[in-house]
């Protein structure tokens, strides 16, 4: 064990700079300009980036669920028709999921990681930066469709044999396959970036129970991508084989399997939703406890519900199957476990209301959304429990019923954390504070409006409306209820609208925000805001989970002179490395240099860009040149010189 | 633990008039809703009756659950319990009293599927295939085939053998039992046991392409005398229409057009099989599986141009003259083993 010399940070007036700012801008600035944006790999700009371009996404697939619910208004109208009304409801679901909310949380992931681990970048700033740009690829590979008139338009599912040769004969399919195994690569490679970030760079002293509950949801959610997204990769990959090279993995007419397709997908499919609902609940987890000036009560209850829900995912996807006439015997044990993993979420909600009881609530507007997150989740998780019942899911599955639930949870329980999250950490990413005032008017008409838009779908799917039909008779009790949804849908949007006005207007005329706004507990309020590139000038060292609420504050680490404590200090930031830590105790254990800004990563994304196009046009030529290109860059990337190895 | 009460700031009472106003709509909603709702919620068949009561629990358990958490919630923001024993709070809240509910809603459910899934694996009754976008409805061994109408007699279990040879389609009344996909290579049973004669609407519920809101039927129960009565009318072939009639104009239309090519008319050359068999179709109250009502008129325009009711449907546009077209609809009415007459 290496001894770490810890300090007292050096306190002084702000605004008077220090003599090692400079040394430190000249280690950690990209270069000026689009050079610098193309070729950064900070780990900062990277999850703004990330944040930004999922939020556009965002607001796209939310104008083309208004355009649903514009047709869906009246009974047979005819304002949308039913080829478009079926790429409106593919894309929307596509878009959300797997280019809007995955990626949303993957930046948040990026931004805060690092910083609430006491640590100046993530482990592969490289490859963070290919995951960047790998989203990026894969989502305007998949939007490209639109530019051709290949929308998708078989839903986000994709189910055989629909989406098979036969029945599906046009491109659209393949935008939607090959853009899944596309992106997979992204959710992956930042999976595996977080997994490692947080157990090899934490600060020193930051043991397992000292870790933040929001970077214990990214452990579990990354975790869970490892284990869950390989499943998709192969179901996509397998029905781009049978329809690219002519495999009939699926195609029954000649002995292939339907529904492997559909186990294949759901076995990613149920862990996805809590790959999603996890760092939402630990962007809450981080934010309750701020709001109620209270440490989070049950602090290993909660990480082991973290964990729990991780776990017992895996063993519910065939809920979403029960309808495909699997035996009764067999679904009932999925059937348990899906009652099963309501209790992890019991013991989170009793963890949130003991530590809002324990302290004194504000109702900031990160908390206005988490408070509106407390109730519309606790409604999805209820109906989330009904659907786990065997018997009254076959009787609900593909009815509204499910389309409100699932909003229930996606919406309410995901995009509401997450719209706590921006409001939260805007002005550390940012260094400006956004408009409280139109922060609440955004809230409340978010949260009214969501009562009225998905609340009644419950009521029409008992009332026996299927979901994805793109029209309906009038007559059938279906009516008023469409009417509200619809109208109730356009406010949420102007709801949403709201917020993304704020955003726009605050990040240049925002008021400059402190280096802490809220008081928070985690390291990420210790240093100014906006973060400066190097993180941490030294690292801290941590002996408590909330280590800003320890008397007196951190303390910093001082550099030593040997490999495990040289990059602990202001001359290892310098230097341009951070600190590697080792065991369940983070004791300082080496020391990692962070490569500075590269071509490279985009240039391997750009290859595989081009194999997707050259896949699907099956064209071999583009194909080859593609992998090329990218199999080049990838050598160059992970090419070692002895200088590196010394 | 007396915290003491302190100000709040007018939130909780918003957000629980923002949910009361959403289920006063809703429920508003619900009450007006008419008979023509196939709501899974007025329930004829066996299936269907148990798993209503059994939503009915649901709510009732979902629905005190919500108010006691929510109520737990609405305090913690209005008081402090500074001495709150965490751990037990956790232990009672969070896991043994939600794991009594859940106990509760396992037994129930394992009931309940018992009841629904009761009387699998006989004999099939009726066959129904799913196809883009309609149903083709069999009765084996006796040789009446029809489409999108499914009729069964009341007061018996009716075993329906769900087959699909294209895409996977989901057969779905909800006032008479839970859906069952129809899955190609992977024939499922379905079990419809309705109690009272009536018409229920169903739907396809699984996504099947271009027109999947456009792939309805109905189911129609009947007395059990009266659903024989139905099926012995259609054993065999219509009878010819009468000589210099319209109809038997029509019927040359029919035998000399596109049509035979894909539909069937027992006791004519007309054999195809790809598209619904007619052989009844006089009788049926829709066309294109529920996309518009089957009177002369829109049968008219479904035998010219389909897809302009029907956008993407497998038929084509078909050149009749307007003499030609009244006779073909002249003789399609008169297919109707129903009406006592030819």
């Amino acid at each position: 064990m290496t001894a770490v010399e810890e300090v007292r940070p050096d306190v002084r007036p702000e605004g008077e700079p220090r003599a090692e700012e400079e040394r430190l801008a000249a280690a950690w600035e990209d270069p000026p300009g689009l050079i610098g944006f193309f070729t950064t790999v900070d780990h900062k700009r990277i999850g703004v980036r990330y944040i930004v371009t999922a939020f556009v996404l965002f607001a796209l697939a939310g104008l083309m669920a208004l355009g649903m619910r514009a047709q869906l208004a009246r009974p047979d109208e005819h304002l949308v028709g039913p080829q478009a009304y079926n790429e409106l409801f593919t894309m929307h679901g596509t878009i959300m999921i797997f280019l809007f909310n995955t990626p949303v949380l993957a930046g948040f992931g990026n931004y805060l990681l690092p910083l609430m681990l006491g640590t100046r970048d993530m482990a592969f700033p490289r490859l963070n930066a290919f995951s960047y740009w790998i989203f990026l690829g894969a989502s305007t590979f998949m939007l490209s469709s639109a530019l051709v008139g290949q929308v998708p338009a078989t839903g986000w599912f994709a189910y055989v044999p629909l989406t098979g040769p036969q029945f599906a004969t046009d491109r659209a399919v393949d935008f939607w396959g090959l853009g899944v195994v596309f992106i997979g690569i992204s959710t992956t490679a930042g999976a595996i970036n977080f997994l490692v970030t947080a157990q090899k760079l934490r600060a020193p002293g930051m043991a397992l129970h000292r870790i933040p509950l929001f970077v214990w949801s990214i452990l579990a959610m990354a975790l869970m991508v490892v284990f869950a997204v390989p499943a998709v990769t192969l179901a996509a990959g397998l029905l781009e084989l049978d329809r690219l090279a002519g495999m009939a993995i699926f195609d029954p007419q000649l002995g292939g399997q339907v529904l492997l397709y559909q186990h294949l997908f759901w076995f990613w499919g149920h862990p996805e939703v809590y790959i999603l609902f996890l760092p939402a609940v630990g962007m809450v987890s981080s934010i309750i406890p701020i709001a109620s000036r209270e440490r989070h009560a049950g602090y290993l209850w909660v990480v082991t519900a973290f964990l729990a829900i991780a776990f017992i995912s895996f063993g519910v996807w065939v809920h979403h199957m029960f309808a495909t006439g699997v035996p009764a015997q067999a679904a009932g044990l999925f059937s348990a476990a899906s009652l099963v993993i309501a209790l992890p979420s019991g013991v989170l909600y009793f963890c949130w209301i003991a530590t809002m009881l324990l302290g004194r609530v504000r109702f900031t507007v990160p908390m206005l959304f988490c408070a509106g997150f407390l109730g519309i989740f606790l409604a999805g998780g209820i109906t989330g429990v009904m659907v786990a019942v065997l018997p009254f899911d076959v009787q609900v599955t593909d009815s509204y019923f499910i389309v409100a639930h699932f909003h229930y949870v996606l919406n309410g329980a995901v995009v509401f954390p997450i719209f706590a999250a921006v409001y939260h950490w805007f002005p550390k990413m940012i260094g400006r504070e956004l408009s409280a005032r139109l922060g609440r008017w955004s809230f409340w008409i978010m949260v009214i409006s969501f009562q009225f838009t998905f609340f009644p779908m419950h009521v029409l799917g008992l009332l026996g409306m299927p979901r994805r039909i793109y029209t309906y008779e009038g007559g059938l009790g279906w009516d008023t209820l469409n009417l509200v949804v619809s109208i109730g849908g356009a406010v949420f949007g102007l709801g949403v609208l709201l917020t993304l006005v704020n955003v726009a207007w605050s990040w240049r005329r925002g008021a400059p925000a402190p280096a802490d706004p809220w008081g928070g507990d985690t390291l990420e309020w210790s240093v100014a805001s906006p973060t400066p590139e190097w993180n941490f000038a030294a690292i801290p060292v941590v002996d408590d989970v909330s280590p800003l609420w320890v008397e007196g504050g951190p303390v910093v680490a001082a550099g030593g002179e040997d490999e495990a404590t040289r990059s602990l200090g202001v001359e290892g930031a310098e230097a341009r490395t951070t600190p590697i830590t080792r065991g369940l105790e983070a004791r300082p254990a080496g020391t990692m240099p962070i490569p500075g800004p590269t071509w490279l990563p985009l240039c391997v994304a750009a290859g595989i860009f081009v194999v997707a196009f050259g896949a699907l046009y099956r064209s071999i030529p583009v194909l080859v040149v593609g992998a090329a290109a990218g199999i080049a860059a990838l050598v160059w990337w992970l090419w070692r010189t002895e200088e590196d190895l010394r | 633990m007396t915290p003491p009460a302190r100000p709040g700031r007018g939130l909780h009472p918003a957000v629980m008039v923002a949910t009361v106003a959403g289920a006063l709509v809703a429920g508003a909603a619900l009450a007006g809703c008419g008979d023509g709702s196939p709501s899974a919620l007025d329930p004829d068949g066996g299936p269907a009756r148990h798993v209503a009561s059994l939503w009915w629990l649901l709510l009732g358990l979902g629905g005190a659950v919500y108010a006691v958490v929510a109520g737990l919630i609405v305090a913690s923001w209005r008081r402090r319990a500074a001495g709150l024993d965490v751990n037990r709070f956790v232990v009672v809240g969070g896991l043994a009293v939600p794991a009594v509910v859940l106990a509760v809603v396992g037994v129930q459910t394992v009931r309940v599927t018992g009841e629904v899934f009761a009387n699998q694996g006989r004999t099939a009754d009726v066959v129904v295939e799913g196809e883009q976008w309609w149903w083709r409805v069999s009765y084996p061994g006796t040789g009446v085939v029809t489409a999108n109408t499914i009729h069964i007699p009341t007061g018996r279990p009716v075993t329906l053998e769900l087959r699909s040879e294209d895409v996977i389609h989901s057969l779905w009344v909800p006032q008479l039992a839970p859906k069952v996909d129809m899955i190609p290579g992977q024939p499922n049973q379905l079990v419809l046991d309705a109690r009272h004669p009536g018409t229920y609407q169903g739907q396809c519920a699984e996504f099947c392409g271009l027109q999947h809101a456009h792939m309805r039927f109905v189911v129609v129960a009947q007395k059990p005398a009266d659903f024989e009565a139905w099926l012995d009318a259609r054993r065999g072939a219509p009878p010819a229409p009468a000589p210099g009639s319209e109809a038997e104009a029509g019927r040359q239309v029919f035998l000399d057009q596109a049509c035979s090519g894909c539909h069937r008319v027992a006791g004519t050359e007309a054999e195809g099989t790809d598209g619904p068999d007619l052989t009844d179709m006089g009788s049926r109250a829709s066309l294109g599986a529920g996309t518009a009502p089957n009177d002369p008129e829109t049968l008219a325009r479904w035998v010219r141009d389909a897809p302009s009711l029907k956008p993407g449907v497998l038929m084509p546009p078909i050149q009749l003259s307007e003499e030609e077209t009244q006779a073909l609809v002249a003789y399609l009415d008169s297919l109707d083993p129903d009406s006592g007459a030819p």
